[in-house]
């Protein structure tokens, strides 16, 4: 155990290094000078120079990188903004919170259709619930995220006026002209539903397999010969063991959720990580992109090694090897 | 009154291919303390028939008739709760594959409780007493630091061992085994044979050995059952079957048990494989494969009866008596002096 999780830990570093070299050479590989949009149509050659020489612009990549992971390790900063010139840190404790709320509601309700409705479905298979979810599947899995974005709030934002179209509730402090948990639910819903209808469908499809090909296993069976009673045998030996690969699932498919979160926050101007990122993208503010990346992929690491520690603790065949 | 009667027991399978009839007319009773066993090619249907007597099989897909009489109650009829009282504390069942049989995410210990608070009002701390008690009439070595272990932390022979352990918890009276030793070697074969015999004298329980193995029969069974493509083709006491036997099946079956002096490819001595129960050859199901095959073999299902001078002993063939006679003095002599 102790071997795994130094693995786990390990790897985790690696993964970290990986992806914040692709996004530095992703971003200088592209054709910008972003010294040229800091300052302005008015610069001449000498003021870019300035420019670059004052962002650090000037040095090569290699020890830009360098400078870049002493900032985040030893001072925790991600650093300026380009555009703005606000710490990246506070870009990003703005905008967290309103991905994290968005991204853990909707993780919350895509389970809470996925679970019962694939195990509903497992269980009658071919039944009128089961083919109603498969529908429910199908167009889940069509549907792109803005598309149906734009369906919902045009018919229950805009139509019906049930939830509103735009704008985001603080949870804690009413900064702003709304605020509480029942606003920031309130407003939360559409983007929630929107984000969560994909997964929920692909998730549907998995547990209703897995619950399915669980049912099958000879242990159910015996289960079933001792005398145990259906309910019994469903919660204690068919769900446990289907829902091991549901919970791995769950913890690789977190960074899709969170590129997916993208697509959401842009339909319903949701302040979040996502559409900052985009924004910063038209601006060149590669201090802000990059410091969301490397921000989400902490997160996105930190929850993958999460959920692998949940899952050898569920499964003793990891732990105890 | 036997323990269990079976009588015209059918166990129809719908499938998208058609039904397929796993168990046609299948009948015999096992008696009290007394040891069963089912023998047979594979798919001849004997797993089938004892899934239907534990009620196991999906309802949804499943077409069952006739009656299989417990204690004098129908199994067949019975309703979910009652069947439920009885499945794993009167009648229990071990399973051929113990390395999948056991749930991989629980203790063995727990799976042992789960056993006995399932039938009996008992605290924990009593419960897994008595799993300790029976881990270790199993022969588990150190049963008290097992029984916290998982599964996947023993090895086949000692999965299987559990899982007498787990059937035997609640002292039932009878226990159903389905091919225990096929998924072992050769040696944990032996000793997981050895171990259900030394058990039945101390429990008392009736056993349904099921097998493909006559070798496993005649060292444990009282009675067998010979069973072809969903039916039964030959019964009586296990003397008999090995003294006379009277169907060519049998012959089949006997010449190609494996011999300790010579390692022989089994089931080569039968050419041909079992028929598909979706659609069985008419006539004697055997027929086809059947050295001996006479034109009403062909055309007439043969009924099972008692052999002309022993009534305790069935068969369903249409040779004439005298040729089955000496058709098996022929094959037990052969075997006599192979084994000498
Ligand atoms: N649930 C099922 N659905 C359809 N066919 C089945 C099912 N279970 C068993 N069968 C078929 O019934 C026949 C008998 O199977 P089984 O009783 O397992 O044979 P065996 O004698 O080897 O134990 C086989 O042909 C098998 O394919
Ligand atoms: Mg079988």
């Amino acid at each position: 155990m102790i071997r795994y999780i130094i693995r786990r830990l390990l790897w985790a570093v690696v993964l970290f290094v990986a992806v914040t070299v692709v996004t530095y050479i992703i971003f200088f590989i592209v054709p910008a000078n972003p010294a040229l949009g800091l300052c302005g149509k008015a610069c001449t050659q000498d003021d870019v120079k300035r420019v670059q020489a004052y962002w650090g612009l000037d040095k090569p990549v290699p020890v830009q990188y360098l400078k870049f992971l002493e900032r985040l390790v030893v001072h925790q900063s991600l650093g300026r903004s380009f555009a703005t010139r606000r710490e990246v840190n506070d870009i990003v404790k703005d905008a967290a919170p309103v991905t994290a709320s968005l991204v853990v509601g909707g993780v919350v309700l895509w389970m809470l259709i996925a679970v019962p409705l694939g195990i509903l479905s497992a269980i009658r298979p071919r039944s009128l619930l089961d083919r109603a979810s498969m529908v429910f599947v199908l167009v889940g899995i069509s549907a792109h995220p803005v598309w149906l974005g734009l369906i919902f709030s045009f018919f229950f934002g805009y139509k019906l006026g049930w939830f509103p179209i735009t704008n985001y509730c603080d949870f804690i402090n009413p900064s702003t002209d709304c605020g509480g948990p029942v606003q920031w639910a309130y407003h939360l819903f559409l983007p929630w539903a929107t984000f969560a209808i994909l997964f929920a469908a692909l998730y549907v499809r998995m547990i209703r397999a897995n619950v399915m090909e669980t049912m099958n296993e000879d242990y159910v069976r015996t289960a079933r010969a001792k005398g145990a009673p259906e309910h019994q045998v469903m919660r204690s030996h068919i769900l446990r063991n289907a829902m091991l690969p549901v919970v791995t699932m769950l913890g690789m498919d977190i960074g899709l959720a969170l590129g997916g979160a993208v697509f959401t926050e842009t339909v319903y101007a949701l302040p979040g990580l996502g559409k900052t990122a985009i924004s910063a993208l038209d601006t060149f503010d590669l201090p802000t992109v990059q410091g969301i990346v490397v921000f989400s992929t902490i997160c996105i690491i930190v929850f993958n090694l999460i959920v692998d520690l949940l899952y050898a603790w569920i499964d003793p065949r990891i732990r105890l090897s | 009154m036997a323990l269990l009667e079976v009588t015209d027991l059918r166990t129809y399978f719908r499938t998208d291919d058609g039904i397929v009839k796993a168990v046609d007319g299948v009948s015999f009773s096992i008696e009290k303390g007394k040891t069963l066993g089912i023998v047979g090619e594979s798919g001849s249907g004997k797993s089938v028939t004892c899934l239907t007597i534990m009620g196991l099989n999906s309802k949804r897909t499943t077409i069952t008739s006739g009656e299989a009489l417990w204690k004098g109650k129908n199994l067949l009829t019975m309703g979910a709760r009652e069947f439920r009282d009885i499945r794993g504390s009167e009648i229990a069942m071990i399973f051929q594959d113990p390395m999948t049989s056991l749930n991989p995410v629980h203790k063995v210990g727990k799976q042992l409780t789960e056993a006995i608070q399932l039938h009996r009002d008992v605290t924990k701390s009593q419960a897994r007493a008595r799993a300790l008690e029976l881990l270790k009439a199993v022969g588990i070595p150190r049963p008290e630091r097992r029984i916290d272990d998982y599964p996947h932390q023993f090895s086949g022979g000692m999965r299987q061992r559990v899982m007498i352990a787990m059937a035997l918890v609640n002292n039932p009276d009878l226990l159903i085994a389905d091919e225990p030793t096929t998924a072992l070697d050769v040696t944990t074969q032996a000793q997981i044979l050895t171990l259900m015999q030394k058990l039945q004298e101390e429990f008392g329980s009736a056993i349904l050995v099921i097998t493909h193995d006559l070798g496993v029969v005649a060292e444990v069974a009282d009675e067998v059952v010979v069973m072809y493509a969903a039916q039964v083709v030959e019964k009586g006491p296990v003397e008999r079957i090995f003294k006379r036997p009277h169907m060519p099946y049998t012959w089949g079956l006997l010449g190609s048990l494996p011999r300790l002096d010579s390692v022989v490819d089994r089931l080569v001595q039968i050419p041909g494989s079992p028929p598909s129960l979706l659609n069985p050859p008419r006539g004697c199901r055997f027929h086809p494969r059947c050295p001996y095959v006479m034109d009403v073999c062909k055309a007439d299902d043969p009924a099972l009866l008692p052999v002309f001078d022993d009534s305790d002993h069935f068969a369903a063939c249409h040779l004439d008596h005298e040729t089955k006679d000496r058709e098996a003095a022929k094959l037990i002599a052969g075997m006599m002096a192979q084994a000498s």
